[in-house]
């Protein structure tokens, strides 16, 4: 059972001039989580807020829990979460005050309210911070905060529009646990975020958009193949450049690229472990003790350069640097 | 429709929060219309004849009280402005609540803010020698006629907060909105004193047969006003009602709507 559809969505802005949604598909499996990667720009809030009821559509239809989103937008607000890339939660009033009001806005008694505020408190470790203002809130918590507010009437959907861009790598550490354990409680989450370390981390499945469009879809292990296999990568002394060269070529039996600035010589190889094994066992024969040997499996940044032809865009947190050594300044 | 109300009231419940955890906001929304009432009353009052019993602060206070309602235009535009900002209007509009709560708790909050200050005022002016002779049920019911004026201005106030980028775009169109229309009017001064044209737009100025409502309901004959014997100025009270009944049917389903295609810009 499919939790989320989208199907063909279109959303122009400035009377067509700029096309945010250019026939998105996608789904979203019950129990599943689905990462939506993608650059600044590429649709993900528009998706998200399209699904949220938030804004309509131009055409295309989505369905949310089997509820069509245009045509019953109240019957979804029903079953569903949104926490956005801005912590919308009211921050003259003290974590408590927030709870207590959404829940009376899901309509619970002021009873139950007060016995969810509670437990979402305990669950997010907010309890010591629940009678202080929001404004003295850490990001981190704030966020946390913002995510226990949407899941007070236990949506079917949760909808996380970048929950962790901005945090410190500390607040984003904590979040995905928090994260964690709401997957494990069998919540249907659809994500997006511009870390693909993210998308790698916490979704079963990744769909990759750009300029408003599905580019790519799949698990994050199946969209690395997509991109190409694995590469035996061998980094010697200067003077076992020579020697590695040729067992690598032997083993691999494909091109070699060989980087005498960092002394590194690799390969693309189709038996995995068996010729990292060989490989090795063939150094150890010739007395070369390599300084760093491995398989490795391209990055979901290659895939991102390789699908889009240019890398994720915007990165805001050095930690998250991508492979291509592109650097830019946090927003 | 009991939902809709419910939830409006929580909407109002939390800005009525939000004063009692940052008092600081009631404690200066209050200082300057006070303010306002004192400067008038001594910087004014003294070089302007008015030739009615009890001097200037009788005919200032219905003024300066209806300048004050009208800017809850202003406050209802920068409280919704900042929610927007903020993501909250999203958050909202993602609950199972009525389309029409979130603004409608918004405009009544601001509404009992009002209440505050009017309180406080009425008591200012009170201390400076306002007194009105017209019963406790005329003045009453002026109050009454300016809060429901206020919570018509609180509606255009909704339209603008929730089209305008930002907050401090909100406060300043705001401001540039409500002055002139509360000094082009019998407000603090006769307008006899204006070039015809003027004139012409103060006397049908919904500010000025608020002012001059509010001095008839407050036991004053309206002396700033009934310089042309024109229709608002001889019917100020009906007039005043009709301004509020046009505002409202005008601004609460534009309001509404546009709360509800409402994307943050």
């Amino acid at each position: 059972m499919k939790a989320v559809i989208a199907e063909d969505l279109v959303k122009t802005y400035n009377k067509g001039s700029v096309r945010a949604l250019d026939g998105l598909n996608l789904d979203v499996e019950e129990g599943t989580v689905l990462g939506v990667l993608g650059p600044n720009g590429a649709g993900k809030t528009t998706t998200v807020r399209i699904l949220a009821t938030l804004l309509a559509p131009d055409s295309g239809r989505a369905t949310v829990g089997g509820i069509d989103v245009l045509k019953h937008p109240d019957e979804v607000r029903k079953i569903i979460g949104l926490s956005g890339q801005y912590a919308a939660v009211d921050e003259t009033l003290t974590g408590w005050d927030n709870l207590i009001m959404f829940g009376r806005l899901y309509h619970l008694s002021a009873k139950e309210a007060k016995v969810r505020a509670i437990e979402l408190l305990e669950q997010f470790s907010l309890s010591e911070a629940a009678k202080r203002p929001i404004r003295t809130y850490s990001g981190g918590m704030r966020r946390r905060l913002d995510l226990a507010a949407s899941l007070i009437i236990r949506p079917k959907v949760l909808f996380l529009d970048e929950p962790t861009t901005g945090l410190d790598p500390r607040g984003r550490q904590d979040m995905w646990g928090v994260i964690d354990e709401l997957v494990k409680g069998g919540v249907t989450l659809l994500l997006t975020t511009q870390y693909l370390e993210e998308a790698d981390h916490l979704a079963d499945e990744i769909a990759v958009i750009d300029h408003g469009k599905v580019i790519a879809r799949g698990t994050s292990d199946s969209l690395k193949k997509q991109v190409g296999g694995e590469r035996l990568e061998i980094v010697v002394e200067n003077e076992n450049l020579q020697a590695t060269k040729e067992i690598v070529a032997k083993v691999s039996g494909s091109a070699v690229n060989v980087d005498e600035g960092l002394r590194q010589i690799s390969a693309p190889v189709t038996t995995g472990s068996k010729a990292l094994i060989e490989a090795a066992k063939l150094l150890d024969e010739k007395g070369i003790h390599p300084l760093d040997i491995g398989l490795k499996r391209p990055s979901l940044d290659d895939v991102f350069l390789s699908l889009t032809g240019h890398v994720a865009e915007e990165k805001t947190d050095e930690n998250l640097e991508t492979a291509t050594g592109r650097k830019k300044g946090k927003k | 429709m009991m939902n809709a109300i419910s939830d409006a009231l929580i909407i109002t419940k939390r800005q009525l929060l939000q004063l009692a955890r940052v008092p600081e906001v009631l404690i200066f929304s209050t200082i300057q219309p006070v303010m306002f009432v004192l400067l008038f009353r001594y910087v004014f009052g003294g070089s302007i004849d008015t030739g009615q019993p009890g001097g200037y602060v009788q005919l200032l206070m219905p003024g300066i009280f209806v300048q004050t309602v009208a800017f809850t235009l202003a406050a209802t535009a920068v409280g919704l402005s900042a929610d927007m900002q903020k993501g909250l209007i999203d958050r909202f509009r993602s609950l199972p609540i009525s389309r029409s709560a979130v603004v409608f708790g918004r405009t009544l909050g601001d509404g009992v803010l009002n209440i505050v200050v009017l309180a406080v005022m009425g008591l200012t002016g009170f201390l400076v020698g306002w007194r009105p002779t017209s019963g406790a049920l005329n003045v009453f019911l002026g109050f009454v006629f300016l809060f429901v004026f206020g919570f018509a201005m609180s509606w255009v106030g909704v339209l603008i907060g929730l089209s305008v980028r930002e907050e401090r775009v909100a406060q300043n169109v705001t401001f540039i909105a409500v002055f002139p229309l509360t000094f082009l009017s019998n407000a603090f001064a006769p307008t006899t004193g204006m070039p015809k044209a003027l004139q012409y737009f103060a006397e049908w100025n919904p500010v000025s047969t608020m002012v001059a409502g509010c001095r008839e309901l407050f036991g004053l004959k309206n002396e700033f006003g009934a310089t042309a014997g024109s229709f608002p100025s001889e019917n100020p009270l009906l007039m005043s009602i009709i301004y509020m009944i046009l505002i409202m049917a005008i601004f609460v389903p534009l309001s509404v709507r546009k709360y509800n295609n409402a994307a943050k810009k």
